[in-house]
C-alpha cells in the first residue's frame, strides 16, 4: 500500500517536470498555431547553457547553480524574442509546413553543436548535494527535496500564466492575436512584435525547465526529442488553451510513467504513450479543452 | 480630409480598383455603394493599410498615408469596422472593446460612453463575444472601433445578415457618434439604408466610380444604374 503511495507521489512530482516542459510549447502553439519541434533541444540547450554559466561563475556548489537560472533568464528571453521575430515570423503562414521544416532543423543544428562543444558525454549541473537531498513524510516514504521545488514551480508556472493569459494586457494581446490576426493588426497591434513576445515567454519557461532538468538528471546533447515527446504528450491530454490542463496533462502523464516503471522499467515510458493514444482516440481534444 | 486619388489596387495580376478619386470633408457621412466585387472592401482595405497603396494615393488631413502599416493609420485617427464584425472570440465584450483602445488617442470615447450609446453591453460586458446576438456584435465591432477616438470611423457593411429593426436600431446610434464631430464613411449594399443615412454618395461598379451625389438627389434610375450598369 505504502509503496503505491510512494509510486504514486514520484508520478506526481514527475509530472511537474513534464508540465514545465510542456507550457512553453503550449503557449507558443496557443498564440500563432506553431509547432515547435525543437522545443525539446531548446531546453536541453538551456540545461547546457546553465552548465555552462554555473561553472564560470565560480561560486559554491550550493549557489551556483540558482545563479545560473536567474543570468539565464534575461538571455533566454532575448533569444526566444529574436527568433521568433527574425527567423520564425517569416515561416508562419496558412501552410504549416515551412515553420515545421524549419524547427527541424534548428532540432539538428542545436543537437550537433552541442556534441562538437561539450562532446556526446551526459553532463549534470553540480547542485551540492541538492539533488539527493530529501524530506520524509513518514515511515518509509520519502519525497525529493529538489522534485518537490520541481512541482511547486511548475504549480507556480501554471498559475502565474493563466494569469498572464486571462487577466493582463498582454495576455489579451495573445488571445486577440490569435483569435483573429488581421482585426489585431487594425486595432494598431504588430503581430509579429506580439508573436516573438509571446515566444520571449516561452524561453523563461524553457530556460527554468532546462535548469531545473540540468540539475535532477544527467543530460546529453541527443536528449532534447524524447524532452519534446513529453511536452507534446503532456499538452495533448491537457488540452489547448489552459495552463491548468497543461498541468494536469503533465501530471496525468508522470503518474502514469510511474506506474509502468514499477511494473518494470522497460514499461514507464511505453505506458505514458498508450494512455497518451487513448486520449486521442476518446477525447483528442484533451481534459480542459478551451479552445479547438 | 480624407482624399483619395486615382487609386489603383491589385490582387497579384488582377486589377481590383480602376483609379478611385474619392473625397470626405470634415463632420460628413458619406455612402459607398456598389454590388458585391464592385470594389468597396478593396477600396475601405487600402485605406486602412491593409493593401498596399502608392503613398499619395490617400491623403488624410493633408498628409500622405497611402501603405502606412495598420497600426500607424489607426494611431493617425482612422478607425474601421471591419466587415463581418471579426470580433475576437475568445474575448469578452468588455475585452474586445478594450483592444480597440491598443492605439488609443485622446477623446471622448472610453468604455463609460460606449456604454452609454449601447446600454445593452455594458449588461453583457464580462459574456464571451461569440454568444451575443448579430446586433449586439455589430455594436461591440462599432464601439471597438470608437475606442481608439477616431476622427474618421469606416463603417463596412455593418448591415450584413442583420433583421431590418436591428440595422434602423444600430444606424439610430450614428447620430450620436457624429454628435462630436466625428466623420463617418459607411458600405452598404442597402441602397435605401445608404441613402436615408448618408449626406453624399459615392457608387463603385467594376473598381471605378459609377456615380457620385447628393444621397438626396439621386433619384432610384440613376442609382440602380449606376448600381448594376443597365
Amino acid at each position: 500500500m505504502l509503496s503505491w503511495i510512494d509510486t504514486l507521489l514520484q508520478g506526481v512530482l514527475l509530472g511537474g517536470l513534464y508540465a514545465l516542459f510542456a507550457m512553453g510549447q503550449a503557449l507558443i502553439f496557443g498564440v500563432m498555431r506553431l509547432t515547435n519541434t525543437a522545443h525539446g533541444d531548446f531546453i536541453i540547450l538551456a540545461a547546457f547553457a546553465g552548465f555552462s554559466l554555473a561553472l564560470s561563475t565560480g561560486m559554491t556548489a550550493a549557489a551556483a547553480p540558482w545563479v545560473a537560472m536567474a543570468l539565464l533568464l534575461p538571455i533566454a528571453f532575448a533569444a526566444g524574442y529574436g527568433l521568433q521575430r527574425f527567423v520564425l515570423n517569416d515561416t508562419l503562414g496558412r501552410d504549416p509546413l515551412p515553420s515545421l521544416v524549419v524547427t527541424f532543423g534548428l532540432a539538428i543544428v542545436i543537437q550537433n553543436v552541442l556534441q562538437e562543444v561539450y562532446s556526446a558525454d551526459p553532463r549534470s549541473i553540480e547542485s551540492g548535494g541538492f539533488d539527493t537531498a530529501s524530506i520524509a513524510l513518514s515511515n518509509g516514504l520519502a519525497v525529493g527535496t529538489l522534485p518537490l521545488l520541481i512541482f511547486c514551480i511548475a504549480v507556480a508556472m501554471a498559475v502565474g500564466m493563466q494569469w498572464l493569459f486571462d487577466r493582463t494586457p498582454i495576455g489579451r494581446a495573445f488571445r486577440a492575436v490569435s483569435d483573429d490576426k488581421d482585426a489585431a493588426e487594425l486595432m494598431g497591434l504588430d503581430h509579429r512584435h506580439v508573436y516573438a513576445l509571446a515566444t520571449g515567454i516561452a524561453f523563461l519557461l524553457v530556460a527554468v525547465a532546462g535548469t531545473l532538468y540540468g540539475i535532477k538528471t544527467t543530460v546529453a546533447p541527443t536528449d532534447g526529442p524524447a524532452l519534446l515527446l513529453f511536452a507534446f504528450e503532456a499538452v495533448i491530454i491537457g488540452g489547448m488553451g489552459s495552463f491548468y490542463g497543461t498541468l494536469v496533462g503533465g501530471i496525468v502523464l508522470g503518474v502514469t510513467q510511474a506506474i509502468g516503471f514499477r511494473f518494470d522499467p522497460g514499461w514507464g515510458i511505453w505506458f505514458g504513450h498508450i494512455v497518451f493514444l487513448t486520449m486521442l482516440v476518446f477525447r483528442p481534444s484533451g481534459l480542459f479543452a478551451k479552445t479547438r | 480630409m480624407l482624399t483619395v486619388h486615382n487609386l489603383k489596387a491589385f490582387y497579384g495580376d488582377f486589377q481590383a480598383l480602376f483609379g478611385i478619386d474619392f473625397e470626405v470633408s470634415h463632420n460628413e457621412v458619406v455612402a459607398v455603394i456598389g454590388a458585391n466585387g464592385a470594389g468597396k472592401s478593396t477600396f475601405l482595405r487600402t485605406v486602412c493599410g491593409l493593401l498596399k497603396a502608392p503613398r499619395d494615393a490617400v491623403r488624410f488631413e493633408d498628409e500622405p498615408i497611402g501603405g502606412l502599416a495598420p497600426g500607424l493609420i489607426v494611431r493617425r485617427g482612422i478607425a474601421m469596422v471591419p466587415e463581418g464584425r471579426r470580433l475576437f472570440s475568445s474575448l469578452s465584450v468588455e475585452e474586445n472593446l478594450l483592444m480597440g483602445a491598443y492605439a488609443r488617442r485622446p477623446g471622448p470615447w472610453s468604455l463609460a460612453s460606449v456604454y452609454k450609446l449601447f446600454p445593452i453591453l455594458e449588461q453583457k460586458r464580462l459574456v464571451p463575444s461569440p454568444t451575443l446576438s448579430g446586433g449586439q456584435q455589430q455594436m461591440v465591432a462599432i464601439g471597438r472601433a470608437l475606442m481608439s477616438n477616431p476622427k474618421l470611423l469606416i463603417c463596412d457593411e455593418i448591415s450584413l445578415g442583420l433583421a431590418p429593426i436591428v440595422v434602423k436600431e444600430i444606424y439610430d446610434a450614428l447620430p450620436a457618434i457624429c454628435a462630436d464631430g466625428m466623420t463617418v464613411i459607411v458600405v452598404e449594399q442597402d441602397v435605401g439604408v445608404a441613402q436615408r443615412v448618408s449626406s453624399r454618395l459615392y457608387c463603385l461598379q467594376e473598381g471605378r466610380v459609377s456615380l457620385t451625389g447628393r444621397s438626396a438627389e439621386l433619384t432610384r434610375d440613376q442609382v440602380s444604374k449606376a448600381y448594376f450598369g443597365v
